[in-house]
């Protein structure tokens, strides 16, 4: 049913309504959200550690890890804050040759990212690998900012953008879905944005 | 904690009417909706609201729920109108009593607060950000609770102080709520209210009356007011695990 006296009006024109998840909006802006302080982590403290359920396979430190293939995308992303940003340019390395260097192959089915400030979430493998997500160290051509996650964080942008998780320390490699931050306080274990996969019961 | 959440009950969405509005500041309203049911809900939860033109488009916003759960029948949701906001001016130019609006929620699981939680608490609030923080604060009130509470609320002129007279006349109680509002843009001098953006001093004042370290910190309130008041508590000595934000606008 309409709500009486809304047209419409002020969305936005010229927009591929195909692109906009159900109930978004777009923005040129790029909002900063979080649960908590920026942590501030210098590259010279900064580890990359991938994880078959408590035990560590592989790590890098900065500097290993920027001699990695860098790939560039461009994606649209989605918060479920209700904004998307169209066309946003990342740089970093994907999954795919994160773990061709860690010479492995994905060791199961279910991913739990962990954050240097204890943030966590958690994404099918599947997800991660075929080119459809990174660890990212640059945004729009220059190198992340602390606030959008900086030095690295994880990008999956096909999902609602708090599963690209900022300031990423760690991909631990799960047998079940662990539920992370958000999903134990109400957040879909999924969150496909084109499902309108928001919240718990959605 | 376990792994895995409980199954969850779906959200639905909810036709609302509105039964009140109120004018509070130059650039803020409060909607007061009338639901079928009572709707239970923590302080700092939020609604998720939706619009629906005659051609199927469609809108969607969150707002943090004004009210505290024990005291109203009708869940308030104050308004800041952003100039090139979609719909915060709808509200503010053509929502009238009797209209029907679609709401969903309550949302959110981590900036909440409520008395079982105890305190000290410090809250820091800008602009709308202090929503939130009242509804935590109206909340205490109603249940009589004394856990020491200071605010630190931050607004453009006195203007723009939402909840003004309810914030002192709480603090006037004198049971255990301390309130400190600052003016970052009134020419001033004014009885009762300092002038400047929140800075270390003032944070330090304010934990200075809770008098033990806060068991948690809310600061809510636009992205840059947020890092800067959540970087100051850091500099003055606060954990980062003990501070949660939320963080509105860019």
């Amino acid at each position: 049913m309409a709500t009486r006296g809304f047209s419409g009006r002020g969305r936005a024109s010229g927009t591929d309504p195909a692109r906009l998840p159900p109930g978004q909006y777009l923005t040129s802006d790029f909002p900063v959200l979080s649960a908590g302080p920026t942590p501030h982590v210098a590259r010279e403290d900064w580890k990359l550690t991938l994880q078959v359920g408590p035990r560590p396979i592989k790590s890098w430190t900065w500097g290993d890890f920027v001699r990695l293939p860098i790939t560039q995308v461009t994606r649209d992303i989605h918060c479920v804050t209700k904004w998307s940003k169209f066309d946003t340019a990342w740089e970093g390395v994907s999954i795919d040759n994160l773990l061709a260097d860690a010479g492995i192959e994905a060791p199961s089915g279910f991913t739990l990212a962990h954050s240097f400030d204890g943030y966590s979430t958690n994404v099918p493998t599947e997800d991660l690998i075929g080119g459809r997500a990174m660890i990212a160290i640059a945004y729009d051509g220059k190198p992340l900012e602390a606030e959008h996650g900086g030095p690295a964080r994880l990008l999956v942008p096909h999902l609602y953008f708090w599963k690209s998780a900022k300031w990423v320390k760690a991909l631990q490699f799960t047998e079940r879905d662990e539920a992370g931050f958000w999903e134990l306080r109400g957040y879909h274990m999924y969150g496909d944005p084109f499902k309108e996969q928001r919240y718990s019961g959605d | 904690m376990t792994s895995k959440p409980s199954s969850a009950v779906k959200l639905t969405w909810r036709t609302a009417t509105v039964v009140a509005v109120e004018t509070r500041t130059p650039t803020v309203k409060s909607f007061f909706f009338q639901l079928a049911e009572r709707l239970p809900f923590i302080p700092g939860q939020h609604m998720d609201v939706r619009l629906t033109a005659p051609d199927g488009y469609q809108a969607q916003r969150s707002y943090s729920i004004a009210s505290a759960p024990e005291t109203s029948e009708h869940l308030e949701l104050a308004i800041e109108q952003l100039d090139d906001g979609e719909v915060s001016p709808f509200f503010h130019e053509t929502v009238a009593v009797g209209d029907e609006i679609d709401l969903r929620g309550p949302i959110g699981g981590h900036f909440l607060w409520s008395v079982e939680d105890g305190g000290p608490v410090l809250l820091v609030g800008g602009g709308s950000g202090v929503v939130p923080l009242v509804c935590m604060l109206r909340h205490r009130a109603a249940r009589g609770n004394r856990a020491p509470m200071a605010l630190v609320y931050s607004a453009r002129t006195a203007a723009d102080l939402i909840f003004a007279t309810e914030l002192r006349a709480l603090s006037e109680r004198k049971d255990g709520f301390d309130f400190f509002p600052t003016l970052t843009r009134e020419p001033g001098p004014l009885p009762g209210v300092r002038l400047g953006r929140i800075d270390r001093a003032l944070l330090r004042d304010a934990l200075a009356v809770l008098s033990t370290l806060p068991k948690v910190v809310f600061v809510c309130g636009a992205n840059a007011f947020v890092e800067t008041g959540a970087q100051t508590l850091l500099d003055l000595g606060i954990a980062p695990a003990t501070i949660r934000t939320e963080r509105y606008g860019g």
